[in-house]
C-alpha cells in the first residue's frame, strides 16, 4: 500500500513570538518542529506499513529548512520525502493545497494522511481542500483507523460524541490527538534517514503556474499581555468565601 | 455583484448550535453597514420549525435545505448542497462556526467555489467597504487581521463565544431552496452520543479544569461536583490527559481545545505556555494551586494559593449558597 503523509513544519509550541520592524512575524531563532498533529499522521502511516507493507512518502510545501522536519519523519521510518518550494513568500491555504494536490496527483497513493490542523495557523483546511481537488473522500479528526480491503473505517470526533465512518480508498484521513503515540526516531533510524531519498521540486515543476493568495493578511499584532490579578489571602474557608464574593460583586459573573 | 451575507446554521439533535446564532447576530450589523441581505442557510431533516426562530436573531431570509439524507452531517452531502446553492446565488460572504463539522464543511466548500477562508476568527469588522476578520494564530500568541479582497464569497469560520447571540426581532422569509446532495462517499456506520448533562467545552460559559494536581482520575469527582453546581464543562490540562486520568477530548491547550468561556477555573494547573494558549481568551481566570510560583497566577484574575482538595469543595458550598 502506498501511503502519503502531508507534513508541515511549525514553530515549537514553546516559541515566543516577536514581530519584525515591518510588523511581520519574526522567525529568527525560533526552533522548528513537525506539526504535532502531522506527527500522529506519520506514526499512523508507519503502522499501516508495518501491517500491510508498502511505502510511506512524506511531502511538505516550504523552504529549505523544512527538510529538517521531513528528515525527522524519515528517521521515524518513512521511506522517502519530497519538498516542494512554493515559489512565493506568501502562501495561503489555497496555494498550499493547490501545490500539494498537484504534486500528489503525480504520485501513486492509496491513502493520504495529515494532521487535522497545524498548530501555527489553526486553519484546518489544507487537507480538506486537497481531497476536494483530488476528488477523494475526506474524514477529519480521526482517533481510530482501520484499513482493509480497499476501505478505511475511521472513528472521528464530533461534538457530543463520536462517529464511525467508512470510505473507499483512496481517501484523505486527518489525525486527531488520541490516534496513536508517535515513536521517537532511534539512532539507527537517524543514521538511515541520511541516506533516504529527499526529492526537491518547485510549484512550477509540478505544473502550478503563478498563483495569488485568496486571503490577504493586513496586519499582525501581539495581544495585550494578561496581567496577574489578585491573590486572595487567608485560610481555605475565608479564601473560598472571598472568591465567591469577588466573582459575584466585582467580576459580576453570577 | 455578489449580494447577501450568508450564515450556515448548524443543528444537532433538533437544537441550533449557539455559535450559529452568535455568527448570525454579529453579521446583522455588518449586513446593515454593507447594505446586504442577511440569509441563514439551514440544512437538515425536519428543520422547518427551527427556521422560524432565525428571524429573531436577525435573518432576513432563511434558505431551508430539507432532505432525509441530510439528517446526519456528512462532509460530501452538506458541502455539495451548500456549494451548489452558493454557485447559484453568488452571495458576498459565507460565514459559519469553527466547530468540528463547521471546519469540515468550510474547507470543502471553500475549495469547491475556489475562494479564501479565514479560520477560527474572533472578530469581524467592516473596513473600507469590506469584511475584515481578526484571528489568533500561533495559539493566540499573535493576532492577524485579514481579508479576502477579490474571490467571492468571502468565507470565514468564527470561534464559539466570540460574539453574543442577540435577539433582533425580524420576520424572516422562509425559502425552500432547491439543491443537490450528489454522491455521498462517507458512509456513517455508527454514531455514539456521549450522554452528558454538561455543555460542550468549546461552547461553555464556565469551565472547571484540572491538571497534574488532581493526582488521580478518581479525584476528578471534586471538580465535577463544582462544575455541576455551576452548570460548567469540565476540562483538563495536557498533564492530566497524558497521565491517562481523563480522555483526550477534555484537553484544553495548544494540542487540545481552544476555549473562551466567561469564567475558567484552573485547579492544580501549573500554567504551561501551551495550556495558556488554549484558554488565554477566557474573560475571567481563577487559579487554585499549592505552588505560589505557578505560572497560572501570572494570568489569573483571581488566585488562591492552597490545596485544591480543601478549596474546591468549599467553593462549591459558597456558590451553592447564592446561585
Amino acid at each position: 500500500m502506498n501511503i502519503v503523509v502531508c507534513l508541515k513544519q511549525t514553530f515549537d509550541t514553546e516559541a515566543k513570538i516577536k514581530l519584525t520592524g515591518d510588523g511581520r512575524i519574526d522567525n529568527k531563532g525560533v526552533s522548528l518542529i513537525i506539526n504535532p498533529y502531522d506527527e500522529f499522521a506519520v506514526e499512523e502511516a508507519l503502522k499501516l506499513k508495518e501491517k500491510d507493507g508498502g511505502e510511506v512518502t512524506v511531502v511538505s510545501v516550504g523552504g529549505q529548512q523544512a527538510q529538517d522536519a521531513l528528515r525527522q519523519a524519515l528517521a521515524m521510518g518513512a521511506d522517502k520525502a519530497m519538498l516542494i518550494d512554493p515559489g512565493t513568500e506568501e502562501v495561503d491555504e489555497y496555494i498550499a493545497a493547490t501545490v500539494l494536490a498537484k504534486a500528489l496527483s503525480g504520485m501513486d497513493y492509496d491513502i493520504i494522511l495529515g494532521g487535522w490542523r497545524a498548530i501555527d495557523d489553526s486553519s484546518a483546511q489544507v487537507a480538506g481542500r486537497i481531497a476536494e481537488i483530488l476528488n477523494i473522500p475526506v474524514v477529519n479528526m480521526v482517533t481510530k483507523l482501520e484499513v482493509e480491503g480497499g476501505k478505511a473505517v475511521a472513528t472521528r470526533e464530533i461534538e457530543g460524541g463520536s462517529e464511525v465512518i467508512e470510505v473507499s480508498l483512496p481517501a484523505m484521513i486527518t489525525a486527531q490527538k488520541g490516534l496513536n503515540e508517535p515513536r521517537y526516531p532511534s539512532m539507527k533510524g537517524i543514521m538511515k534517514a541520511k541516506k533516504k531519498p529527499m526529492g526537491k521540486t518547485t510549484a512550477a515543476d509540478v505544473g502550478v503556474d503563478e498563483l495569488t493568495t485568496k486571503v490577504k493578511a493586513l496586519s499582525f499584532s501581539l495581544p495585550k499581555p494578561r496581567e496577574a490579578g489578585k491573590v486572595i489571602e487567608g485560610e481555605a474557608p475565608d479564601a473560598a468565601k472571598e472568591l465567591a464574593r469577588l466573582l459575584h460583586q466585582e467580576a459580576k459573573i453570577f | 455583484m455578489p449580494k447577501g451575507i450568508w450564515v450556515y446554521i448548524e443543528q444537532f439533535d433538533g437544537q441550533i448550535k449557539k455559535v450559529s446564532l452568535e455568527v448570525l447576530s454579529a453579521s446583522r450589523k455588518a449586513a446593515e453597514e454593507l447594505g446586504h441581505e442577511l440569509c441563514a442557510v439551514l440544512p437538515g431533516k425536519g428543520v422547518l420549525e427551527m427556521a422560524y426562530t432565525l428571524g429573531k436573531y436577525g435573518a432576513d431570509k432563511v434558505y431551508v435545505l430539507e432532505d432525509d439524507v441530510l439528517e446526519n452531517f456528512t462532509t460530501d452531502g452538506y458541502a455539495n448542497a451548500i456549494a451548489g446553492l452558493i454557485k447559484e446565488n453568488e452571495p458576498y460572504a459565507f460565514l459559519l462556526g469553527y466547530t468540528m463539522c463547521g471546519r469540515d464543511l468550510a474547507a470543502q466548500v471553500a475549495q469547491k467555489v475556489e475562494t479564501g477562508l479565514m479560520s477560527d476568527c474572533v472578530d469581524m469588522t467592516v473596513e473600507d467597504g469590506q469584511l475584515v476578520f481578526t484571528r489568533p494564530i500561533y495559539a493566540g500568541k499573535v493576532f492577524v487581521k485579514a481579508t479576502c479582497p477579490e474571490a467571492r464569497p468571502v468565507m470565514a469560520s468564527i470561534r464559539p463565544n466570540s460574539f453574543m447571540a442577540e435577539e433582533n426581532k425580524k420576520e424572516a422569509e422562509i425559502v425552500n431552496a432547491p439543491f443537490q446532495v450528489g454522491d455521498i462517499r462517507q458512509e456513517i456506520k455508527d454514531i455514539v452520543r456521549q450522554v452528558s448533562e454538561r455543555p460542550e467545552l468549546t461552547e461553555a460559559d464556565i469551565i472547571v479544569s484540572g491538571g497534574r494536581g488532581m493526582k488521580s482520575p478518581e479525584n476528578y469527582k471534586v471538580i465535577e461536583e463544582l462544575a455541576d453546581v455551576l452548570g460548567a464543562a469540565v476540562g483538563a490540562s495536557r498533564a492530566a490527559v497524558d497521565a491517562g486520568w481523563v480522555p483526550h477530548n477534555m484537553q484544553v491547550g495548544q494540542t487540545g481545545k481552544t476555549v473562551s468561556p466567561v469564567l475558567y477555573i484552573a485547579c492544580g494547573i501549573s500554567g504551561a505556555i501551551q495550556h495558556l494558549a488554549g484558554m488565554g481568551s477566557s474573560k475571567c481566570i481563577v487559579a487554585i494551586n499549592k505552588d505560589p510560583e505557578a505560572n497560572i497566577f501570572k494570568v489569573a484574575d483571581y488566585g488562591i494559593v492552597g490545596d485544591l482538595f480543601d478549596v474546591v469543595p468549599l467553593l462549591k458550598e459558597e456558590f451553592e449558597s447564592f446561585l
